[in-house]
């Protein structure tokens, strides 16, 4: 499996991750040789099989619907790059 | 200076020196020896002194908790209120957690001290610590070569004594791998024993905590106090945590052992196998029956391994998105922008490769090919498992397929740093416990020996180790510039 400098750019951008140009060739080739390794995936026949996500075949828990968390506001937003009025602040989204 | 958890504790519950003495001879360890080895990314000189005061004023009243005034180190990946954790990226260099994770919840529930927080792989993501943004680790054993990762701030910490015991976390092998490169016992639970919540996630069905210290009669004590169901996290196990320290000592006579012919093929140094072979000796003549039995799809375990991970760890770390905490890029243009270059600038290069694979993996058209086939050998490697467990009661093998590597030696090739968690990431895709420990050396550099239990049965493998350790004393050994 050999991934192009523009399946990169694609990749990047669906988990929007800024690459610089430069790192292109080299990203491309690392991709490239890691999907290797996982293309030996191939080398069985696993039809039939029943996916496995969790390892003990858990189901979700559910609890009852109580209030657990109070309100933390001051001290989460204590850490945040930029609030303002107790709001997260980003760049204008909406013209 | 007492070198286990288990003889600092019966000092300080004789009065033979206090909590403070203690906390302030590993503060000045960690003082002379950090600065060679790079184990610490914080060391919390204050928090540890106040929590040893009190540690002290409990005693002297006689309110002595399973582990108060006992000195530990945790892996920078456990939130710690208050504290600075970075999981040693730096897109979480100025992130002060607010909040405990559960694991640090109940070691201050059990009065432990903590000295500080070790360094590890960028988000738990490698098997040298190289991926740390705050610079790698070196192997006590030999400060050229690697500890292991990406506990290997912790395991290092132990090897040193720099702690008597730490903290980890297992996803494809970071404790049991870093454990035996430098020389100390570590465990990873089964799935679910030991709460995730405040852990920082990379693969969510792989994850687990687990402890590191000098034997695995100290490893009982801390896994005591890390393990038991929580309601805040909601992949854990609804299990009583049995009493592992009280099931040390029932010895393995009759204990039927397995080896799996695939962890003794091409690709495992000959000189590991002949370490190995000698402990198999050593538990033979403790009584244990060993058998041959066969995992036939470990071969597949890396790639299968690697997309379920990858895929788990694209989705996990979308949450840092440079809006709520940690790193924000400056001046954003617009959104995108902002989302963008604080991830790019935030997250390493493995980091980025896994975040890129695992998006690739989950994405339109693919997902069938890669996650869902990932599923699909998945279970298949944990039957491999299930059927082995049909004749023998422990499963046993090498650790790793070669003792610490040099630093650099691996870090132009993913892929082949990626092999080095062959005989361990099969453990985290079945849910299944698994711990390491010292055997012997090869040119001068630890060997370590896994051991295989079935679901749930921690106690089970303590117990095997500690009969080990009864008769050996390997796990004693400390590197000569660090005695």
């Amino acid at each position: 499996m050999s991934l192009k400098p523009t399946d990169v750019r694609n990749i990047a951008h669906l988990a929007r991750l800024h690459i610089d140009e430069a790192d292109i060739d080299r990203y491309a080739a690392d991709l490239s040789s890691i999907l290797d390794l996982v293309d030996q995936m191939n080398q069985i026949d696993s039809s039939g099989v029943a996916p496995l996500s969790n390892p003990l075949d858990a189901t979700q828990r559910l609890r009852d619907d109580e209030v657990t968390e109070t309100d933390q506001r001051d001290k989460f937003q204590k850490i945040a790059p930029d609030v303002e009025q107790g709001l997260y602040r980003v760049p204008k989204v909406i013209e | 200076m007492a070198a286990s958890i288990t003889e600092i504790k019966r000092g300080l519950n004789k009065g033979e020196f206090s909590s403070v003495e203690i906390t302030q001879d590993y503060l000045a360890r960690i003082a002379r020896h950090n600065p060679a080895l790079n184990c610490f990314i914080s060391v919390t000189d204050e928090i540890a002194l106040e929590q040893a005061r009190a540690a002290d004023a409990a005693l002297a009243k006689g309110e002595v908790a399973p582990l108060t005034g006992v000195p530990l180190a945790h892996k920078d990946l456990f939130c710690t209120d208050g504290v600075k954790t970075t999981c040693a990226s730096r897109i979480l260099d100025n992130f002060i957690a607010p909040y405990d994770a559960t694991v640090i919840e109940n070691f201050k529930r059990d009065g432990a001290v903590m000295l500080g927080k070790t360094n590890m792989d960028e988000f738990a993501m490698g098997s040298s610590n190289e991926n740390s943004s705050y610079g790698n680790v070196a192997n006590p054993w030999n400060t050229e070569h690697v500890p292991g990762g990406s506990s290997g701030g912790s395991a290092a910490a132990v090897a040193a004594g720099l702690a008597p015991g730490a903290t980890g976390t297992d996803t494809g092998g970071s404790i049991r791998q870093p454990a035996a490169l430098c020389g100390v016992t570590g465990i990873k639970p089964t799935y679910g024993r030991v709460s995730r919540y405040g852990m920082i996630a990379y693969g969510s069905s792989l994850d687990q905590g687990g402890p590191f210290a000098r034997s695995a009669e100290d490893c009982a004590l801390l896994l005591q106090t890390m393990s038991g169901f929580d309601g805040r996290d909601s992949t854990s196990a609804e299990q009583p945590a049995p009493d592992y320290s009280g099931a040390l000592g029932q010895g393995i006579e009759g204990l039927k052992i397995g080896l799996p012919k695939e962890y003794f093929a091409d690709g495992l140094d000959g000189r590991i196998a002949g370490v190995i072979e000698t402990a198999i000796d050593e538990l033979r003549k403790l009584g244990a029956e060993i058998v041959d039995v066969s995992l036939p799809n470990t071969g597949l375990s890396i790639p299968t391994y690697y997309v379920i991970a990858m895929a788990e760890c694209s989705s996990n770390l979308s949450r840092f998105d440079g809006v709520r905490f940690g790193h924000r890029c400056e001046h954003p243009v617009d959104l995108e922008d902002l989302y963008k270059r604080s991830r790019g600038e935030g997250f390493g290069a493995e980091v980025k490769r896994r975040i890129m694979i695992g998006t690739y993996a989950l994405s339109a058209g693919y997902y069938d090919a890669y996650y869902l086939k990932a599923q699909q050998l998945r279970r298949m490697i944990k039957q491999d498992f299930q059927q082995a467990f049909d004749d023998v009661d422990l499963i046993l093998g090498p650790t790793t397929p070669e003792t610490a590597f040099k630093i650099g030696a691996k870090t132009d090739d993913p892929v082949s740093m990626y092999l080095q968690d062959i005989y361990t990431i099969s453990l985290n895709l079945a849910g299944l416990p698994g711990m390491s420990l010292p055997v012997g050396f090869s040119d001068g550099l630890p060997v370590g020996m896994q051991l295989i239990g079935n679901y749930f049965d921690e106690a089970g493998l303590l117990n095997a180790a500690h009969s080990y350790q009864q008769v050996s004393d390997w796990h004693l050994q400390v590197p000569e510039a660090f005695q």
